[in-house]
């Protein structure tokens, strides 16, 4: 059972796999759509990027020549959506030649420690990541 | 708490089986349907994956059936399920994460 | 149990909808309750009625729409993927000042809040897609 369970409705941990790279196809963007519409629910919200997924934090997005939106802003205001928990696996990074510095600045203002602003993205190794899972109530796939 | 998990994808094009053999728990079922049913041969780089890996793992027999591959081929360890199979499995684990 | 199933892949291109159609056929067999099943991505796809497929072949969007009707089925499609994709209802068509609608019975258009309170409504949510 999660630990979030309280009176009068339960609170369950909801895992977004993000395995995929933007652009090329759509499921990105409609997975973080369903992130922005969930945040509604009070749920305890994590996103989890792994295997390409992590190409869709990279800074420095530009789609002008693709005549496509870049959406990769929109992860810039799950802060002040109460999203703060992305995992971000070390491995993927690594195998794809990228670092954490390759990475968009994503931060949250922490209402339990007077509002510092606080990293969203938390670098796990797979070991770290895989407990993560292990520990989830609802995982959306994408 | 235990995660069931679905591959769709054949390891011979895709990553997505061995990925999730290496973030599934010991306590965790790995379920191979669709394409991902190839990962079950015997013989294979993908079954000495499995083999290695601490979830249990299981491949739905209709789709190994419909692809023509049968169940002589298959790896040591790989149990073979049907839909009634697959239905029990998500039952019986705490969530379904799908490697997609 | 309750089920909730998602559905992100379309007709006939990839397997994802067929899986979708006979694990929840399979489920609701077994005794299971299936508390939802949402169409996302080119998933939408799976609810137009003016799909003609062969003669010799399955009709993926009858078999779900008679499902729904045995088994009194809540089938959702995605609003913000069917406008993209073209899958509109009556009301849909008429707000967008459309001059048809193509939803197949059984199904019916709304947000992707009902996704989320199917993952929190049902024990499992299981998904199928590429």
């Amino acid at each position: 059972m999660s630990e979030g369970m309280e009176e009068g409705g339960s609170i369950k941990k909801f895992m977004y796999m993000n395995r995929k790279a933007p652009y090329g196809t759509i499921y990105a963007l409609e997975a973080l759509e369903v992130v922005l519409i969930g945040a509604a629910f009070d749920q305890d919200v994590s996103l989890a990027f792994l295997d390409d997924g992590v190409f869709q934090l990279t800074k420095d997005q530009d789609t002008k020549g693709i005549g496509m939106k870049n959406f990769s802003p929109a992860f810039k205001a799950l802060g002040d959506y109460d999203v703060t928990k992305l995992y971000v696996e070390k491995e993927s990074l690594e195998e794809r030649g990228l670092t954490a510095d390759d990475l968009m600045d994503l931060v949250y203002e922490d209402e339990d420690d007077d509002w510092a602003e606080k990293p969203s993205i938390r670098l796990v190794s797979r070991d770290e990541l895989k407990a993560v899972l292990a520990d989830q109530d609802v995982i959306m796939s994408f | 708490m235990s995660i069931l998990h679905t591959v769709n994808k054949s390891p011979f094009q895709k990553n997505d089986l061995a990925s999730c053999l290496s973030h599934a728990s010991d306590a965790d079922a790995v379920l191979m349907i669709e394409d991902g049913v190839y990962g079950a041969i015997k013989g294979t780089k993908a079954a000495a994956q499995i083999s290695a890996a601490g979830a249990t793992v299981f491949v739905l027999g209709v789709d190994l059936a419909a692809r023509g591959i049968s169940e002589d081929k298959i790896a040591d360890g790989v149990s073979v399920v049907g839909y009634d199979g697959f239905v029990k499995l998500a039952a019986e684990h705490n969530a379904v994460n799908s490697w997609l | 149990m309750k089920f909730g199933v998602v559905v992100n892949e379309g007709p006939y291109t990839h397997q994802a909808s067929d899986s979708a159609y006979q694990f929840t056929k399979e489920a609701l067999a077994q005794g299971h309750e299936v508390i939802r099943v949402f169409f996302y991505h080119d998933g939408v796809n799976n609810g137009t009625r003016l799909t003609v497929p062969p003669g010799d072949d399955r009709h993926i969007q009858n078999n779900w729409s008679q499902l729904a009707k045995e088994h009194n089925l809540d089938m959702v499609v995605c609003i913000a993927a069917a406008q993209r994709r073209g899958i509109l209802d009556e009301n849909e068509a008429k707000r967008q000042g459309k001059d048809a609608d193509n939803i197949a019975d059984g199904f019916r258009i709304s947000g992707l809040g009902q996704l989320i309170e199917a993952g929190i409504q049902a024990d499992r949510l299981v998904t199928f897609g590429d």
